[in-house]
C-alpha cells in the first residue's frame, strides 16, 4: 500500500489515527477535576508535539541512518524561522511560501555546512556542526541585527510590524498567520459532558505535513539509499572499498535532515509569528538528540515518541508548583505533608529538567534501544519471545515472498 | 606485461626502509602469492597496491594507468578489490543486503540517489545477489544478521561481495588468518572455484604456507622490504635463499 510493506503501513495508519484523534487522546481527563492539569490536548501543546516530531524525525534520518551524530540541527531550525517571518514580512500572512521558502533556506544552509562538516567524522563531526550552530546564534543574536542591515532584530526576535510591506496583503484576509483566508488560531471547540476538547487550524495543519514527513522518511529508510545510509554507519571501509564515496551519501541525508528542521522552524513561526535566536542555541540542538535517543534513535516511531515525551515533560511537569504539591499531600499529617513536598519539589516546577534527566539515564542505561525498544519488550511479554526472536520474526516478515 | 606493474617503489618510515627498491609484475589471470616473514614489508606493499600509502618512489601502474594519489573507491572502480585481514562487511545488515551493496555500487557508480523506491521492488539486484550467494552455498543465510556469523561465513561474504563488482584483480591480505583448520580449507576451496569459474588475477599475501602451495601459481618472496626471489611453487619450496631468509634452517 502506498509503496509500503504491510507492517510500515500498519504503522503509518497508527501515526495517522494518533496525529488526526490527538485532540481527543491528550485530554482523557475531564474538565476541572484534579487530574485536568495532566491533559496535553490544548493547541499550543500539541502543535510543538507535531513539529517537534518532525524535527525528530529528520534528526534520525541523519544520526539514526548514518550515525553522524549533529549538534547543530537547531541552526537550521531558527533559519527556518526567520525565514518563514520573512515571507510573512515581505509578502503577507499566508503561511504556504513562509514554509516553502524555509525548506529551501535551510536546505542550502545545510548543504554549506555539510560540506565543510563532513570532512570528518565521530566526534569531530560533532563538534563542527556545534561550532557552525554556536556561529549561526551569535550571528542571529548580535551581528545580523544592527541597524543598517537588521535580518534577525537580535533579541527581540523577528516579527512583523505594521509599516512591512506585505506586498500580496489584502483588506478582507486575517491579519494573523493564515492559510488561503483559514486562520491558523481558528479553533472550534467541542464539549462532550464534562470534556472539552480543541480543534485547532494551525494544529491540523501541522499534523498534516507530520504525517506526510513520517511517510517519506519511511520511504527513505526503505529506499537503496537508506540503506546505502545504514551501510555508512555499519563498514565505511567497506563502502569506499565497494568502489562508493560516502561522502555524497552523508551529505545528501544531512541535507535532508537540515530541511526537515528547516520546515519544523517554518511551521513554529507559522503558529506563532515571532522568530527569536534562542531557537538555535545549543540546548535546542542537543534536545533533538535526546528525544531521538529516547525514542529509539534508528527506528521509524522512536523520535516521534521521543520529541512527545519530552514536551510534555517541559509543559506539564513544569506548570507542578508547591501549591499544586500540597493539595496533593494534603491528605497526610501536616508534618508529612511538608516532608514530601520537600522531596518532590525538586523534581517538578522549575525543576522538571532533573525528572527528564533521570529518566535518560534509565533509559539509556536498560533501554539502549528506546522507548521502542520498551514497546517490544512488553509485547515480548505477552507473546512470550525475546527481542531478537521477535525482530528475527518482523525481518521475515519484512520480506517479500520468495 | 603485467596486469599490475609495480616499478622501483621505495617506502621509508622515519628511519625504517620498509620498502626498498620493489619490483614485481603480475600476471593476468595468475594466483600471485607474496610472502616473506613478519617486517618484511608486505602489508606496507599492499597499502601502496591499493593507494592507501603514497611511495617515496617508484610507481604501481594497472592495466597502464597510474594508482597512485587515486582515492580508494576510484581504485575499486578501475576493477581493484580488496579482502582485509579482518573480514570488513556490513555487519549491521542482513547477509542478502550486504551482497546487494556492492551489486547496487556497481550498476549505479559512486553516488546514485535512490531515495524513494523501495529496496524490495529492485528485483533484478536482489536476484542477482541470491544467485552469488548460491554460488557460494549460503543462500540459507540470506536473511541472518552478518555480524553474528562465524568467521569463515563472513570471509565467504566479503570474498562473494567483492566478486559482486566483477574485478579484474582480487587482492587477499592473510584471508585465512585467524580461522579454523576447516574453515581455512572452505576458504582454500572457494577461491580454486573462483579461479576455475571466471577470468581474474589473483593477489594474496599470507602467511599460511598451507594456503600458499594449494593456490599459488607464482610466488615472491620478501624479506626486509625487498623482492628475494619469484618463481613457481615447486622451486620456492626448495631455494636455498628462501630456507634460509623465510623458512629457517630447519625446514
Amino acid at each position: 500500500m502506498l509503496g509500503l510493506n504491510k507492517r510500515d503501513f500498519t504503522l503509518l495508519l497508527i501515526v495517522v489515527a494518533l496525529a488526526m484523534l490527538a485532540p481527543f487522546l491528550l485530554n482523557p481527563f475531564p474538565e476541572g477535576s484534579a487530574m485536568a492539569q495532566f491533559n496535553a490536548g490544548y493547541p499550543d501543546l500539541m502543535q510543538k508535539f507535531v513539529i517537534y516530531g518532525i524535527f525528530a524525525i529528520g534528526f534520525n534520518i541523519l544520526f539514526g541512518l548514518t550515525g553522524y551524530l549533529s549538534f547543530g540541527h537547531a541552526a537550521f531550525l531558527g533559519v527556518g524561522s526567520y525565514s518563514c517571518v520573512w515571507m510573512f514580512k515581505l509578502l503577507g500572512y499566508n503561511v504556504m511560501p513562509g514554509i516553502l521558502l524555509s525548506i529551501l533556506t535551510s536546505g542550502i544552509f545545510a548543504y554549506l555546512i555539510g560540506v565543510v562538516s563532513l570532512r570528518r567524522s565521530g566526534i569531530y563531526f560533532s563538534i563542527l556542526t556545534l561550532a557552525f550552530a554556536q556561529m549561526s546564534f551569535a550571528l542571529a543574536y548580535s551581528v545580523l541585527s544592527n541597524p543598517k542591515f537588521n535580518l534577525t532584530n537580535g533579541e527581540t526576535g523577528l516579527q512583523v510590524y505594521s509599516n512591512d510591506p506585505q506586498w500580496l496583503h489584502s483588506a478582507g484576509k486575517p491579519d494573523l498567520p493564515h492559510l488561503f483566508g483559514l486562520s491558523m488560531r481558528a479553533t472550534h471547540e467541542m464539549q462532550l459532558g464534562a470534556w472539552q476538547f480543541q480543534f485547532n487550524v494551525g494544529y491540523y495543519l501541522c499534523a498534516i505535513i507530520m504525517v506526510l514527513a513520517f511517510y517519506l522518511s519511511i520511504r527513505i529508510f526503505r529506499s537503496p539509499f537508506g540503506m546505502m545510509l545504514r551501510a555508512v554507519k555499519s563498514n565505511n571501509t567497506r563502502m569506499y572499498y565497494t568502489g562508493l564515496n560516502a561522502r555524497p551519501y552523508t551529505l545528501a541525508a544531512f541535507v535532508i535532515s537540515g530541511m526537515y528542521a528547516g520546515l519544523a522552524g517554518g511551521l513554529l513561526s507559522a503558529v506563532d509569528p515571532l522568530a527569536g535566536a534562542e531557537r538555535m542555541q545549543w540546548t535546542a540542538s542537543g534536545e533533538v538528540v535526546l528525544m531521538t535517543i529516547l525514542g529509539g534513535t534508528g527506528t521509524l516511531i522512536g523520535p516521534v515518541l521521543g520529541s512527545g515525551l519530552i514536551k510534555y515533560f517541559e509543559n506539564i511537569f513544569s506548570k507542578i508548583n508547591d501549591s499544586v504539591l500540597h493539595s496533593w499531600f494534603s491528605f497526610l499529617p501536616d508534618g508529612m505533608e511538608d516532608f514530601m513536598v520537600t522531596i518532590v519539589h525538586p523534581f517538578v516546577g522549575k525543576g522538571w529538567h532533573l525528572t527528564l534527566g533521570v529518566l535518560f539515564m534509565l533509559i539509556v542505561i536498560f533501554l539502549p534501544g528506546g522507548l521502542v525498544q520498551g514497546g517490544q519488550k512488553i509485547r515480548g511479554l505477552f507473546t512470550g519471545r525475546t527481542e531478537a526472536e521477535q525482530a528475527q520474526a518482523d525481518a521475515n516478515q519484512s520480506t517479500p515472498a520468495e | 606485461m603485467g596486469i599490475l606493474e609495480v616499478k622501483n617503489v621505495n617506502k621509508r618510515f622515519g628511519g625504517l626502509q620498509a620498502l626498498g627498491d620493489v619490483n614485481l609484475s603480475i600476471e593476468e589471470n595468475t594466483v600471485h602469492a607474496i610472502i616473506g616473514p613478519n617486517g618484511a614489508g608486505k602489508s606496507t606493499l599492499l597499502n601502496v597496491l591499493i593507494g592507501k600509502l603514497i611511495p617515496d618512489t617508484g610507481s604501481v601502474m594497472f592495466d597502464g594507468q597510474s594508482v597512485l594519489g587515486r582515492k580508494s573507491y576510484e581504485i575499486c572502480q578501475m576493477g581493484i578489490s580488496r579482502v582485509f585481514q579482518t573480514p570488513e562487511i556490513f555487519g549491521d545488515l542482513t547477509v542478502l543486503e550486504n551482497m546487494m551493496i556492492p551489486i547496487f555500487a556497481r550498476r549505479d557508480g559512486a553516488f546514485q540517489m535512490n531515495a524513494i523506491g523501495a529496496t524490495t521492488g529492485e528485483k533484478d539486484v536482489i536476484e542477482q545477489a541470491e544467485h552469488m550467494l548460491e554460488s557460494l552455498n549460503m543462500i540459507d543465510k540470506r536473511h541472518f544478521h552478518s555480524a553474528a556469523m562465524s568467521r569463515g561465513d563472513k570471509r565467504r561474504l566479503e570474498i562473494g561481495m567483492c566478486l559482486s563488482q566483477n574485478p579484474r584483480l582480487l587482492l587477499l591480505d592473510e584471508p585465512t588468518a585467524g580461522m579454523a583448520r576447516a574453515d581455512t580449507n572452505n576458504t582454500i576451496d572457494l577461491l580454486k572455484q573462483i579461479k576455475e569459474e571466471r577470468d581474474i588475477t589473483i593477489a594474496i599475501i599470507e602467511h599460511d604456507m598451507h594456503v600458499v602451495f594449494s593456490l599459488a601459481e607464482r610466488i615472491t618472496v620478501l624479506a626486509q622490504g625487498s623482492p628475494l626471489v619469484e618463481d613457481t611453487p615447486d622451486k620456492i619450496k626448495g631455494h636455498p635463499k628462501v630456507r634460509e631468509a623465510y623458512l629457517g634452517e630447519s625446514a
